[in-house]
This record gives C-alpha cells, sequence and structure tokens, in this order.
C-alpha cells in the first residue's frame, strides 16, 4: 500500500468504569479500500467507530484524517474532514421525503430559503454517480429497509463524505439485499471512496473487504488481506478459540406431531402443507417478508387459520391461542426478541414465566419463589450470563437473552420447538450455543420448525427444507440432496419449473 | 457531556427523587415568593402552620388529601398499563352525580350499612363506563385515550351542569345551581368530630395497600405491567391485552368515580360544579410524584394537600396570593419529570 492513509486511528484507549472497551488499538484506511472490522459483541468495534467519528473522547490516542488531527469528541469535525457514518438504527424521519432527510441539519437555520433544487440536483447526481437509485420525493416511511440505508448512505455522500463507515449495515437486510450493498460498496470504493464496515459476519467480511482487522476484548488481535484468510481463520481469530457450528446427525425421525394441509391465513398464507415428524428438523428458507412471519405466529398459536386442516398430534389444533399452546407443549422462540420474546425493564423471572403464569400462580397469586427458582435453572442450565433472576433482562446480551428465551421454552422439554429466526443479530459464539440447544431438542425427540432466512443454518440443521414465497410453501426436498442453486430457485419460487427439471 | 443511560436505577436515587423534586420545586416557588416581596422562609413556615398548627388544619389537610389519593390511584393504575388516563376529572363528577341521582331514589329508605356501599359502589360504576368509552374507541378504532378522556372531562362539567339545573336541580335551595342532597344515612361516618374528615380517608388508605398487593402479588398486576411496557411481548406470551385493558380501565375510571362519590358523601352532601378543585387532573401529578407507585401516592396526596391547605393560611397571614399552591404542585410535577429522568440518565462528560 503506497498512497498515505485517508484515514488513521493511533494508539486508541477507551475506558468504561472497569471495563477497557478500547486499549491501544491503531489502524489506518488507505483510498479506496474497503476495510472490515471484524469483531464479536463487546469486542469494541463500535466503541472505535464512535471515537472516531466524534461521539466519545477517547482516554488516549489520536484520530487523523488525511494528516490533520480532528478535535476528540466534535462529531461536526469529523462531518467537516469528510467522515460519514450510517448507523445500524437509521437516524431518518419516517414523515419526510428522502430530499428533506438528506438535507436536513446541512442548512443555517438562519437562512430563510432552503435551496431544495440545488439540493435536488445535487442528490440526483450522487445517486446516478454511485448508482443509488432512490426517488427524491418517496417519504421514507414508504420505503424498504434496504431502500432506507440508501438514503442513510446518500445522507452521508451528500455531506461530501470520503470515508464512508457503516455499523453493521446488513444486520437489517435480506440476504439479497445484503448482496446488492456489497456491489454497491465495491462500486464507491473503486471510485475514490474509502470505507470502513463493522460485522461480525464471515462470509460478508470476505465477500466485499480488501482487508480485515479483527478486534477481540477492546485489542487488535489480526490483521488480513482478505484474499490470503479463510473462514476458519476468522472465526478462530474472533472468537479466540476454535468455533464450529454443531453438525446434525442422521436421526430416525418417530411420529408426526404438526401436520397442515391446505391451510389459509386470510392472504397472508395460502395452501399450505407440511408435515413435522418428532425427533426432526424442518427448515423453512426464504426471502424476508415472503410470510414467515405470519407462519411462525400461526404455529406459536397469535394466528388462527381460515381455511384447511392443522393438526396437533392428529388433533385440529386448539384455537384458544397461545395458552393452549404454549400448555400443549409447544416451544416458541420469536423472530424478534427485543419486540417479542422479552419485555425489556422487566426482570428475568418475570419474562421467565409470563407465557406460563398458569403454571406459577394459585388462585391469581403469582408464586415468586418458585418462578425465581424457574430462572435460575435456566440461568444455569442454559448459561444465561450477565443477570440474576431479579435483574432487568435489558442488561443482558441479545446472546444471553436467546439463551433465557431458548431456556424458557426447552427446560420443559417440548415436544415440538418453533424457533423463528432464532440466531438472527447474535455472534458467533452465541449461534455456535444456540445450534448446539436446537440439535440437543431434535435429538431428545421435538420436532423443531426452523425458519430462518440464513441458509447456512438451515442447511446445517434441517433434515427437510421447504421454501416460502409469497405465503405458499414449496414441496419439501431433503437437506442431502440440496445445493446452493436449488435452495436459490425455490426461494424464486421456481419449485414447480424445478420439479419439472427433475423429471 | 452526555448523557448515558444508567444499568440500574439505583434505589437511592428512586427514593431520593421525589423528595428532591419537591425541594426543588420549592426552592423555585420560594423565588416567587420573594418577587412579592415576602420573606420565603416566613412564607413555608405559615404553610407548614396553615396544614399542620391546628387541629382543624390536620384534619382539614387529611380530608383534601382522600380525594387526591383516589385519583392519584386512578392515575397511577392506568398509566402503569400505558393507558393514559387524563379522564379522572370528570369520572369524578360521573361518581359524585350517580350518588346524588340513585343514593335518595333507588335507594331511599336502605339502611346506612346497605346504602352506604351501595351509593359507592354506584359512584365507582359511574366513574368506570366513562372510562371504558375512551377505552372502547381505542381498541375498536384506534382513537388515542388521551384525547377522548380529556375532552370527555368538558362533556361530564356540562352535563353535570344540566342535571343540577334541571332533572336533579334541589328546589329547596333558592335557585342555586346544585343536586339535591344525598340524605343524611348516606353520609360518611366522621373520624374527628366537629370537623370535615371522615372514614374516607381510610377508605383510600386502605385501597391503596390492596392495589400495591394487586400489582405486586398477582397475575393481573403481572399481566397489566407486561401490557403496558410492551404490547406485543404481552400478546406473544398470551397476555389477552384488550381484557386486560379492560379491567385496568375499570379500576381507574372506579376509583376516580369512588373519589366523586366520597367527597359528596363525605363533605359536601350535594353536587356542585365547583365540587373538585381540579382533584382530577392534581391526582395525575400526585400519581407522577409517587413513580405511580401506589403507597408512594398516600406520601404525594399528603404534600399536594398540605400545599393547597397550608397556602391558603399563608396568603391569609402574608398576602401572598394563595395560586403559589397551584405554581407549586404544578412545578413539582416539571421537577419529578426530570428527577425520574435522571434516576434512569447519568450525565457523563
Amino acid at each position: 500500500m503506497t498512497d498515505a492513509p485517508v484515514l488513521r486511528l493511533s494508539n486508541i484507549t477507551k475506558r468504561f468504569g472497569a471495563t477497557l472497551a478500547n486499549d491501544d488499538i491503531s489502524v489506518s484506511l488507505a483510498p479506496g479500500e474497503v476495510l472490515a472490522l471484524l469483531g464479536e459483541n463487546g469486542a469494541g468495534k463500535t466503541t472505535l467507530m464512535s471515537i472516531l467519528f466524534g461521539h466519545y473522547v477517547p482516554d488516549a490516542g489520536t484520530v487523523e484524517v488525511s494528516g490533520v488531527t480532528l478535535p476528540p469528541g466534535k462529531p461536526r469535525a469529523a462531518i467537516r474532514a469528510g467522515v460519514g457514518m450510517v448507523h445500524q438504527h437509521f437516524s431518518l424521519a419516517d414523515n419526510l421525503t428522502v430530499l428533506d432527510n438528506v438535507m436536513t441539519g446541512t442548512e443555517s437555520m438562519l437562512k430563510l430559503r432552503s435551496s431544495t433544487a440545488a439540493a435536488r440536483e445535487k442528490l440526483l447526481a450522487i445517486a446516478a454517480r454511485f448508482g443509488l437509485a432512490v426517488d427524491p420525493d418517496a417519504r421514507v416511511g414508504d420505503l424498504s429497509v434496504g431502500e432506507q440505508q440508501r438514503v442513510e448512505i446518500l445522507k452521508a455522500l451528500y455531506n461530501d463524505a470520503r470515508i464512508l463507515i457503516l455499523d453493521e449495515p446488513t444486520a437489517v437486510l435480506t440476504t439479497l439485499e445484503a448482496e446488492r450493498l456489497f456491489v454497491t460498496l465495491r462500486d464507491m470504493a473503486a471510485k475514490g471512496l474509502s470505507l470502513i464496515f463493522i460485522s461480525h459476519k464471515l462470509h460478508e467480511v470476505l465477500a466485499a473487504a480488501d482487508r480485515v482487522v479483527v478486534l477481540r476484548g477492546g485489542k487488535v488481535v489480526a490483521e488480513r488481506q482478505a484474499a490470503n484468510t479463510t473462514r476458519a481463520e476468522l472465526a478462530e481469530l474472533m472468537v479466540g478459540r476454535r468455533v464450529a457450528r454443531p453438525v446434525r446427525e442422521a436421526a430416525t425421525p418417530g411420529a408426526v406431531i404438526l401436520e397442515a394441509i391446505g391451510v389459509d391465513v386470510g392472504r397472508r398464507l395460502t395452501g399450505l402443507d407440511f408435515t413435522l415428524r418428532a425427533g426432526e428438523t424442518l427448515g423453512i428458507i426464504g426471502v424476508s417478508g415472503n410470510g414467515q412471519t405470519a407462519l411462525a405466529h400461526l404455529v406459536s398459536g397469535l394466528l388462527q387459520p381460515t381455511a384447511g386442516d392443522l393438526r396437533l398430534f392428529g388433533e385440529p389444533m386448539s384455537r384458544d391461542g397461545v395458552r393452549a399452546v404454549v400448555k400443549a407443549g409447544i416451544g416458541r422462540i420469536p423472530e424478534d426478541r427485543n419486540a417479542e420474546g422479552a419485555i425489556g425493564e422487566m426482570s428475568l423471572w418475570e419474562n421467565a414465566v409470563l407465557e406460563r403464569l398458569d403454571d406459577f400462580s394459585q388462585n391469581g397469586l403469582v408464586e415468586r419463589d418458585r418462578a425465581r427458582d424457574f430462572a435460575r435453572s435456566i440461568i444455569e442450565g442454559f448459561d444465561v450470563r450477565g443477570g440474576s433472576p431479579d435483574s432487568r433482562i435489558r442488561l443482558l446480551s441479545g446472546g444471553n437473552m436467546q439463551k433465557l428465551i431458548l431456556g424458557r421454552n426447552l427446560i420443559t422439554r417440548p415436544r415440538l420447538l418453533v424457533a423463528a429466526q432464532p440466531t438472527r443479530g447474535l455472534d458467533e459464539g452465541a449461534i455456535a450455543a444456540v445450534h448446539a440447544r436446537l440439535l440437543e431438542a431434535r435429538a431428545a425427540g421435538t420436532g423443531v420448525l426452523l425458519i430462518s432466512e440464513d441458509l447456512d443454518e438451515v442447511i446445517s440443521l434441517a433434515d427437510r427444507i421447504q421454501a416460502i414465497v409469497k405465503g405458499r410453501l414449496s414441496p419439501p426436498v431433503a437437506a442431502e440432496a440440496v445445493d446452493a442453486r436449488m435452495l436459490g430457485l425455490m426461494m424464486a419460487g421456481d419449485w414447480q419449473q424445478e420439479a419439472q427439471d427433475a423429471s | 457531556m452526555r448523557l448515558e443511560r444508567r444499568p440500574h436505577r439505583p434505589l437511592v436515587l428512586v427514593v431520593l427523587a421525589p423528595i428532591l423534586a419537591i425541594v426543588a420545586a420549592l426552592l423555585i416557588s420560594g423565588g416567587l415568593i420573594a418577587l412579592d416581596g415576602a420573606n420565603v422562609l416566613d412564607a413555608y413556615w405559615q404553610i407548614l402552620l396553615g396544614a399542620f398548627g391546628t387541629r382543624l388544619g390536620i384534619t382539614e389537610t387529611l380530608t383534601r388529601a382522600t380525594p387526591l389519593m383516589l385519583t392519584g390511584l386512578a392515575a397511577a393504575v392506568a398509566f402503569r398499563a400505558r393507558l393514559w388516563n387524563i379522564g379522572a376529572e370528570g369520572q369524578f363528577y360521573i361518581g359524585a352525580i350517580t350518588v346524588a341521582a340513585v343514593a335518595s331514589t333507588l335507594f331511599a329508605g336502605w339502611p346506612p350499612v346497605l346504602l352506604i356501599p351501595a351509593s359507592l359502589a354506584a359512584g365507582a360504576l359511574g366513574g368506570m363506563l366513562m372510562l371504558l368509552v375512551p377505552l372502547g374507541l381505542r381498541l375498536r378504532f384506534g382513537v388515542d385515550e388521551v384525547v377522548t378522556s380529556l375532552l370527555l372531562n368538558f362533556v361530564v362539567i356540562l352535563f353535570v351542569s344540566m342535571m343540577i339545573e334541571g332533572p336533579l336541580k334541589d328546589p329547596l335551595a333558592f335557585g342555586w345551581p346544585q343536586s339535591v342532597p344525598v340524605p343524611a344515612d348516606a353520609m360518611l361516618p366522621k373520624l374527628v368530630d366537629r370537623t370535615r374528615l371522615h372514614i374516607g380517608l381510610v377508605i383510600a388508605i386502605v385501597v391503596a395497600i390492596v392495589i400495591w398487593l394487586v400489582q405486586s402479588r398477582t397475575v393481573f398486576g403481572l399481566q397489566s405491567r407486561a401490557a403496558g411496557l410492551s404490547p406485543p411481548a404481552a400478546i406473544f406470551a398470551g397476555v389477552p391485552l384488550g381484557r386486560t385493558l379492560v379491567v385496568v380501565a375499570c379500576i381507574s375510571g372506579g376509583l376516580a368515580g369512588l373519589a366523586g362519590a366520597i367527597e359528596v358523601m363525605g363533605v359536601k352532601g350535594y353536587v356542585t360544579t365547583d365540587l373538585s378543585p381540579g382533584y382530577g387532573y392534581s391526582g395525575i401529578i400526585v400519581a407522577m410524584l409517587a413513580n405511580l407507585h401506589p403507597l408512594g401516592v398516600i406520601a404525594a396526596a399528603l404534600f399536594t394537600a398540605i400545599m393547597f391547605v397550608g397556602s391558603d393560611s399563608m396568603s391569609r397571614a402574608l398576602g401572598v396570593p394563595s395560586y403559589i399552591a397551584d405554581v407549586t404542585v404544578a412545578l413539582s410535577l416539571l421537577t419529578m419529570l426530570v428527577s425520574i429522568f435522571f434516576t434512569q440518565y447519568r450525565i457523563r462528560r
């Protein structure tokens, strides 16, 4: 790398109370380079980027942009120096148009007229240059998540960013949107921008970056050229030990647990046919927004079939909703653990028993001691770290929160487990733990309905796979018989075609 | 400097928050008293003296605190389930006018042991129905209950006006707009003779304790808190959201209605349109000062009553307008909101 770096972070140290979030970190970025900052949750990635962007003042160390040192703790100075940040959670106003959002904060409040026409021209020029097509007059609230992210990127570019930082850019995107994003990022780098993106997903780091800096426990533990490393090496560097996702072993499925014959749920799901047996995992793949949520809610007791036959253990499934479903021995892992799975301001024990209060109450009184014991046994049995039964659940990391949710479902040995996006947003270590638990449940005879957008996850865990497309399910295929191309066709809705090809 | 969310809410701060809020409110209103030319310390001394200095002062303070406890509980119960009942004032009046309407007609001639509970229940029922209207609109059509419950207050006041100048007008009141009186048998027993203090205070305190137990110990308490904190998670966990809110509304509206019934049966004996000096609205402040804790409501209601009763006599002694009580109580809401905020966040440099 002969070019002088456009960005240099030197010896950054930042301490929060007793924890050393960043320990003497030095990173530099060359012009036109895509750098990935890889690390598990809590490795210090976001802290480092917040220091770069002036949100935090480092305890030691400097940030230089093109050789000029930035004053610490001044986001405006960072913006002026050409640093743009795209946060994981967008900072867009839903009720304003794309153009309004992009212009926000760029004009002086004292100016009476805003030069919308010039701004529109500039926005369109940038959009055309980087291939980020977007309608400037669309309301941001009407856009898809992927488009909103595009607006967020455009906003940074509009502020003349030459260095773009993306914090976990794919966390909210579907696989397809993520792939499209990486093409855009490569293109932007080719046009002279320098990019840093933060991630804990190995495959996207390898796919999109030139160079990878691995952080662990607040320190830089390794730096690799993306071309000269492997997934296994990065995983080991990131976690600090060998992690292998557990693998499924062959098993003979038992009796039919759940069977759907031509089930409709309004127009959201139509003509569903599937069978789930004891000790088997049925994987449902698909691009986000094709009915996964409705399917998970259907089996979780939140939605009722409007037509067709849904049978649990051979009997028509109770229509009495969630309580009956829980009582029947169905474990449920919701796809959004923060919105549906847990209530942040409530304690661990309250979160542990909320869906089974019938079992933990007498005459309408909550049996608090028994509930605490229940929570304690989950904490011990499922290795939930960072809280006691009485601490509030929002203090737990995503992985530990998910372990608690898994625990409260698996500890009672359910006969059926609905796992919707069970590892979304988790780091590599937590993913391995969740996978191990799902396989354990399967081995113990639980029928697992795994609904996931992560193809690798489904291929490694499921015995049979069906794709969900626009609320319809493809016929099942055995996991052993599939390859990526076939799954891609299934997710695109081409299974009829596939069947014809085969014949 | 930046704000940072605290991982825990330190218990010390949670307890200190209302105290600091009240001190801050008193300091600020002290500035206003000084602006009026009076000695600030003297003014506060006079307020205390007025509220506690005499037997009459003490009983009067407790009498004023009684409806505030009940409306405070009404707000606290509702707000905890994120049901924004701003209509306690209207529910209070409905409770009051219901008692006036039924005590001497429907329940005429009943013995006090039946008449008093039946009348209180009737008042509470009136308040309940009054809050079920906005809740129904929210559950059915998604109408914001802040607006509907607030606006219903004005509807109710006009309705009460209409009643006490029309069908329920007291024919013996020389043309004054007031309702027919409740029968003497329906009046609540006094706690202290020759004062206005009545058994309603005991009822209010008992109710506060019961509500505290319900919230902390029962399935319903846990479910209503879950429904308030996160509706999607509550639905996922099988909490019957609509039903829970209906029960919460019945309790909240019922308590505000009960406050009105008790005020009529304990103090005044009949209904006028100035029966409540804003008890329903002050109840919101009381609930916030109590951090929505049912037992805290008792203390917060006492503070508010002290300010109202004490500043009346302070104003007679020093000539500072007694509006200072309204100002202080209102300020205490603002300072309390700031205090609550700082139990959750801290300032970092």
